[in-house]
């Protein structure tokens, strides 16, 4: 049994073990879908500290060509974002944080307020939902993109160049997001702040913006920026990780692109949802 | 006693080459080869025979499965960061070009000068604007590879594999589906590296090719080697290949592929 086991692990060529006949008994397919599980947290983690070992070797090397690329994944995680995240930011202020507001003051319970606020778009609903726009908008694209390159020989051709593809495909891609998610989760916050208060005023609640915003920084401490900061660059980080792995680390065709997409994208929410509870921990331990 | 010193550029001994996709599928075995500065070797083989995967072990890509492959005397086995200086004085030219499609033709043929020099785009102006020139490729220079024709492609992936002028040129099957014109081209420009181009100091270059049509390669000073159920078997020069009777052999000088 444990020959089995180790020799699961060692199976190189994971997709013919994904494609293998379904064991017929419950227990035998529960514990294949467990060793799949396994196999991909293995190399999920494998890929995370390739990367990480990387970013950190080859911090200099080749700033010419690297600089601009990593401008380039910025601009493509942050900037590019902007106008939809400012709508997005819009729709949840008037949406949930005016209505929270109203209620909140119709029930005489303003002195909650910034505590509310907080804990429901500074720690959780910010940094959660910017991940999850990023995911489905550039972590589907780098997929796609790096899957196609692998299935097209790409990667073979950076390494026949000498140039290593983690460092040229994936370090401006993980820096990238992580600056991104970081950089939009706060003008979301922001912009979720200032709008749910304006449509509170709007709708006549007794509450000054001097009030309000007085609430919400009196709710704020150091503890909550710098856990957001951490927070949202252990998302960037992670989805970088889980799209790039999944485009890049194995060997692809070109019609296993959309599925490998989707697989992604999957596993790209569970991680968020993962890292988020354990922020959730570290927000009740502190 | 001490090992006699190996003149070899590269040198195979009792290799077995696996395939570049998955490692555990042997390709061929026992490959004794060796291949000293400024041979111009034509390895041939049918479809899927293993010349991309032995091509790939000869540039240091990928490690043998078992025995020894060598290039300018370091064992590829062990490369890592330390012997990239090796590995840069190797040029490959992959069968597809295998270019970067959101980069222009000239950034292509950049983009080593600029990673492994740390050099600006205006810094490589220059010498990558001559190599085009050399190339017939100017006219292409700002489009991407997909606006560009395939043979052209072919062009600018050779100027990739020579913008950092490597000491030994590998190219898989170059005259894989390439018109006539630019058939010729490639014949005579390989053969003037082979014999030393002034644009690349002067000094000749160490050339392997793979082909499934020997045809083409049948004028200038060449070793020819074919593969065939697993094996490596070196022929000698054009004499050898055809008084050669293996029936492989035969049909790799009577192939109508590579030629348009």
């Amino acid at each position: 049994m444990r020959g089995d086991l180790a020799k699961a692990f060692e199976l190189r060529n994971t997709p013919v073990f994904r494609r293998a006949p379904l064991p017929k008994s419950y227990s035998d397919f529960l514990g294949r879908k467990l060793f799949l599980f396994l196999l991909t947290i293995q190399g999920l983690g494998a890929f995370a500290l390739i990367t990480l070992g990387v970013m950190l070797k080859k911090l200099g090397v080749a700033r010419s060509v690297m600089q601009p690329r990593t401008r380039h994944e910025i601009n493509r995680s942050g900037v590019a974002l902007l106008p939809m995240f400012i709508f997005v930011a819009l729709a949840l202020g008037f949406l949930v944080i005016g209505q929270t507001v109203s209620a909140l003051a119709r029930y005489g319970a303003t002195n909650y307020l910034g505590s509310t606020m907080v804990i429901v778009v500074v720690r959780e609903l910010g940094p959660l939902l910017t991940a999850m726009l990023v995911l489905a908008r550039v972590g589907t694209a780098n997929v796609i993109e790096l899957g196609t390159a692998r299935a097209l020989g790409e990667v073979e051709a950076l390494e026949a160049l000498g140039i290593d593809p983690v460092h040229y495909l994936i370090v401006p891609r993980v820096i990238g997001m992580m600056a991104g998610i970081f950089s939009l989760t706060i003008y979301l916050i922001i912009g979720a702040l200032a709008s749910g208060y304006l449509f509170a005023f709007l709708q006549d609640v007794p509450l000054t913006p001097g009030d309000y915003f007085k609430q919400l920084l009196d709710s704020l401490d150091w503890l909550d920026f710098a856990l957001l900061a951490l927070k949202t660059i252990a998302f960037g980080f992670f989805i970088a990780i889980v799209t790039c792995y999944h485009g890049l680390a194995q060997p692809l065709r070109l019609e296993d692109v959309s599925r490998v997409a989707v697989r992604a994208v999957s596993q790209g929410v569970i991680v968020c949802v993962l890292v988020d509870a354990i922020f959730i921990v570290l927000y009740l331990v502190t | 006693m001490n090992e006699p010193i190996s003149l070899a550029v590269i040198e195979m001994r009792a290799a077995t080459v696996g395939a570049m996709r998955d490692a555990s599928l042997i390709i061929l075995e026992d490959v004794n080869w060796s291949i000293a500065p400024g041979e111009f070797w034509v390895v041939a083989g049918q479809e899927h025979a293993g010349k991309s995967d032995l091509l790939m072990l000869a540039a240091g890509l990928m490690a043998p499965v078992a025995g020894s492959c060598k290039l300018f005397g370091s064992e590829t086995r062990d490369f890592g960061e330390a012997e990239l200086p090796e590995r840069l004085r190797v040029g490959f030219v992959f069968q597809g070009g295998q270019l970067f499609n959101q980069l222009t033709i000239a950034e292509n043929v950049a983009l080593p000068l600029r990673y492994q020099k740390n050099l600006t785009a205006a810094e490589t102006a220059r010498p990558v604007e001559l190599l085009l020139e050399l190339l017939e490729l100017k006219p292409f220079a700002n489009s991407t590879p997909l606006n560009v024709p395939a043979n052209w492609r072919r062009r600018a992936a050779l100027g990739r594999a020579l913008i950092l002028k490597p000491e030994v040129l590998l190219l898989d099957n170059p005259q894989a589906g390439l018109a006539a014109r630019h058939l010729q081209w490639w014949l005579r420009f390989l053969d003037q590296l082979g014999r030393g181009h002034e644009h690349f100091g002067g000094a000749p270059m160490t050339i392997v090719a793979t082909a499934d049509d020997l045809r083409p390669w049948k004028t200038g000073p060449r070793q020819f080697a074919f593969l065939r159920d697993k094996k490596f078997i070196p022929l000698g020069n054009w004499t050898t290949v055809e008084s050669a009777g293996d029936p492989v052999v035969q049909e790799l000088l009577t192939a109508a592929a590579g030629i348009t």
